[in-house]
């Protein structure tokens, strides 16, 4: 059996498109997202005390099926119950994959290390096989089949929840998510102080979009930690990121490649973001950033 | 209470990640090495905790011998005690990583309350080692945590999901995973670097074992080979921004 895990996450549906490469696949779906057209088979995770996320007990459920092909999202709920599947099995786990092909009972794989930065070719073998697909490496689409959908109760025990969700704390409203956003306005070490990002605080807001901050920025404590995009931070993909004052770190580059389009502000005309980016706008971002707020000002935005 | 923290030399990457000639590795001839982000704030965890409760910190690594450079960086910022697993500097799998650092931390005099993790190494990124640990030493695990309290032996964590977050509760002793945000790590002082200079380090010689996850070679992704239009330099750019934010129907015609 193939079997992709499927959680409550745009991602999840990426694995089960991947995981279809590998033959029939049938989904172990937790939570309430609908798999109709990705595959033939569904069995929906019904059990009185799965009403949380509980790492050890979606693993149970993943190793009751006794898979010999394992596929899930590379979100954290994916990597934590594979880990724990591997580890309870003494298998290993493929992270981060991002292609893959059967060579006659091994899998040919390529892996993001470095958060994408550097790939790693490799060859898994042994049953059963374990791997989680990196997110945004594919585009999720559904084949048009015919699903059937069965309730699938596992057998679990007290063992199983000794680590679960005991309570939630929703986001707060109105917070603009950067992992989300169609615009974001990155800072870096040139925005030069916690005060500089004022500015790029009111040109988000104009865009209605949401701040961001490289690694730098958020370890001199100029922006909050959840503000980072970077390879420690959130992985952004909108539709126009904003690099003021970036050098483009690896680390950062990592964040933000999931951008559609990239517009540089920067001193420095050969720092490593401006060969990625669409457009550059070379000098003082404490100048520009400010004219292009009065520009948008005077058109009425 | 006894808290361990298990680190990875990883290099310094920069802008740029070259390979060796048989891509195999990567050329650090020309850099410099750190302990991987996640973990340097798994260190600084470490520290607090102890600070806080009471109790001894111990820094765990697996990796060559000059690996003790991350041990003495960690004893500078205040780790009390420190254990290499020495190697002779090839790639070891997650699963003989896990292992042998689990068997290092049985042989301690006196077992480990808390055990502390990077949520990956920056590195290998196989988001796994610290579960693995877990499991073998029969103890609860979370993982990508960004805040731990602890209070009358039970250790509460908190996990950032969906712009809010998730809290765990787990009895001691446990396996937890952090996330660089958990804390800003604090900077090694002088007599923190006179100390780790003189403390020794305890070495162990682990037993590799084989994966079923072989690495054939590494790539470095091609370039994302873009077009720059420069717009301008200074203020005198900002019409031109404007009509590419017009362009992509940011702002209104």
């Amino acid at each position: 059996m193939i079997l992709c895990l499927v959680d409550n996450d745009p991602v999840s549906l990426e694995a089960l498109t991947f995981a279809r490469r590998f033959g029939e696949v049938e989904a172990l779906v937790f939570g309430d997202i609908d798999v109709g057209g990705y595959v033939a088979r569904a069995r929906r995770v019904v059990h009185a005390r799965l009403d949380e996320y509980a790492p050890t007990a979606w693993a149970q459920a993943v190793l009751e099926l006794e898979p010999e092909i394992v596929v899930a999202p590379g979100t954290d709920r994916g990597h934590e119950v594979l880990a724990h599947v591997a580890a309870r099995i003494g298998a290993p786990l493929a992270a981060n994959v991002i292609d893959a092909s059967v060579d006659s009972e091994a899998l040919q794989l390529t892996r993001q290390r470095w958060g994408g930065s550097l790939l790693e070719e490799a060859r898994l073998t042994g049953t059963p096989k374990l791997l989680t697909v990196a997110p945004h490496a594919i585009d999720a689409e559904p084949s048009g089949i015919t699903t059937t959908v069965e309730d699938f109760t596992p057998t679990l025990g007290d063992e199983h929840f000794r680590v679960r969700v005991m309570r939630r704390e929703e986001p707060a409203a109105g917070t603009a998510r950067l992992d989300s956003a169609r615009v974001v306005v990155g800072g870096g070490r040139g925005v030069g102080s916690k005060e500089g990002f004022a500015v790029l605080e009111e040109l988000a807001k104009l865009l209605g979009g949401a701040v961001g901050g490289s690694r730098v920025v958020t370890n001199l404590g100029w922006r909050p930690h959840s503000d980072q995009v970077g390879q420690t931070g959130a992985r952004i993909a909108p539709d126009l990121y904003i690099a003021c004052g970036v050098s483009g770190a690896i680390q950062h580059i990592v964040g933000c490649k999931g951008a559609k389009r990239i517009l540089v502000i920067n001193k420095d005309q050969n720092a490593p973001i401006v060969a990625r980016a669409d457009w550059a706008v070379i000098g003082d971002l404490h100048e520009i950033v400010p004219a292009i707020v009065a520009e948008l000002r005077k058109n009425g935005a | 209470m006894k808290v361990g923290v298990c680190v990875k030399r990883v290099p310094e990457t920069g802008a740029r990640i070259t390979l060796t000639s048989d891509d195999q590795a990567i050329d650090t001839s020309l850099l410099g090495f750190t302990i991987s982000p996640h973990e340097e704030c798994a260190v600084e965890e470490a520290l607090r905790i102890a600070e806080r409760h009471g109790g001894s910190t111990t820094v765990l690594t697996l990796g060559p011998a000059a690996a003790s450079e991350q041990l003495k960086n960690a004893m500078a910022m205040g780790i009390a005690s420190a254990v290499l697993l020495e190697t002779d500097g090839g790639d070891w799998s997650a699963e003989a990583t896990a292992a042998a650092l689990a068997e290092a931390m049985r042989a301690q005099p006196e077992p480990f309350d808390l055990l502390l993790f990077g949520n990956e190494a920056a590195d290998s990124g196989d988001y796994q080692v610290g579960v693995r640990v877990a499991h073998t030493l029969g103890l609860p695990c979370v993982t990508g945590i960004k805040g731990i309290e602890i209070d009358d032996g039970r250790l509460t964590a908190r996990r950032e999901a969906g712009g809010g977050w998730e809290i765990f509760e787990l009895p001691l002793p446990a396996v937890v995973t952090v996330k660089e945000g958990i804390n800003l790590p604090r900077y090694a002082s002088i007599q923190g670097r006179l100390r780790a200079k003189k403390t020794p380090i305890e070495r162990i010689q682990p037993q590799p074992r084989a994966s079923a996850l072989e690495t054939i070679r590494l790539v470095v992704p091609p370039e994302h080979e873009t077009h720059v239009e420069v717009l301008g330099a200074g203020a005198d750019a900002a019409q031109r921004v404007v009509a590419v934010f017009r362009e992509l129907g940011l702002v209104g015609l």
